[in-house]
């Protein structure tokens, strides 16, 4: 049943990847990548992870993509001109297929190391999946956290600049 | 496991061949994203098959650079709009006009 359901899935999940780098119309790739996210908090969710899946969707399918559809329909651009660059589609797909021959290598061949950590499925299950990302990021992860604040403010600055009138 | 890591060597795939092949810049833009969620799949992947949270962490990373990324890297477009009233990667060829 759980093959089935992720069969499902990784079908909706490609054929949506593929939608977003074909589609004319940059609106139609923007909803195609919504789609695209709701499948990965699908995945997310059978990983035992559904704080990450719940984040996705709020950060990502909500907050990015709105950002996105607002800047696409804020330039108002029109559909992608009719003429086809074919040297560089075939090009970009031979180098496509290279990385993809290459990340399933890796991916496949690679020697991981054995389970080792403390958090099987039954403990965060037990415990809950908030409460330890919460425990891990806030004992181990402290340093990096309080530096993610100063790159935001940094996005911030930076961003209020660039969206001046003069640059 | 597995299953997972080879959906997202496919996803990634995808990501690279759509910014290898697309001139709409926000285009490009979106392609990156959908890499950089490959990346977080495989992070929560391994973050389950090792037991260990440390993964599931920096898929949080990973989520403020992409919003950090969305805030500016829209704000170039629309500034780049405004010069040249076109967002075409081909187009970006000039560091000062």
């Amino acid at each position: 049943m759980e093959t089935l359901f992720f069969l499902i899935i990784t079908f909706v999940v490609l054929v949506s990847a593929i939608l977003v780098t074909t589609c004319r119309n940059p609106i139609n790739s923007a909803l195609a990548l919504i789609m695209t996210f709701f499948c990965l908090a699908t995945y997310y969710v059978m990983l035992d992870a559904p704080f990450m899946a719940a984040v996705q969707v709020m950060v990502y399918a909500g907050a990015i993509m709105v950002l996105i559809v607002f800047t696409i329909m804020l330039l108002n651009i029109r559909v992608d001109a009719a003429k086809k660059h074919f040297h560089k589609v075939i090009l970009g797909s031979i180098l496509g297929f290279f990385t993809l021959v290459n990340t399933l290598f890796l991916l496949i061949k690679g020697q991981s190391a054995q389970p080792t950590g403390p958090y099987s499925g039954e403990i965060i299950k037990q415990i809950g999946h908030t409460e330890l990302i919460g425990k891990e990021m806030f004992t181990n992860f402290l340093l990096p956290f309080e530096i993610t604040s100063i790159l935001l403010l940094v996005a911030i600055v930076g961003a209020v600049m660039l969206a001046k009138k003069k640059i | 496991m597995e299953k997972y890591l080879i959906v997202s060597a496919i996803l990634f795939t995808i990501g690279t061949i759509g910014v290898l092949t697309r001139k709409n810049a926000i285009v490009i833009f979106m392609c990156i994203e959908l890499m950089l969620n490959a990346v977080n799949l495989t992070f929560v992947a391994f973050s389950r098959y090792l037991g260990n949270l440390d993964g599931q962490v920096f898929v949080f990373f990973v989520m403020t650079v992409a919003a950090a990324e969305a805030a500016v890297g829209l704000a170039l477009m629309i500034a780049f709009y405004n010069n040249r009233e076109s967002i075409d990667a081909d187009d970006v060829n000039l560091m000062k006009w």
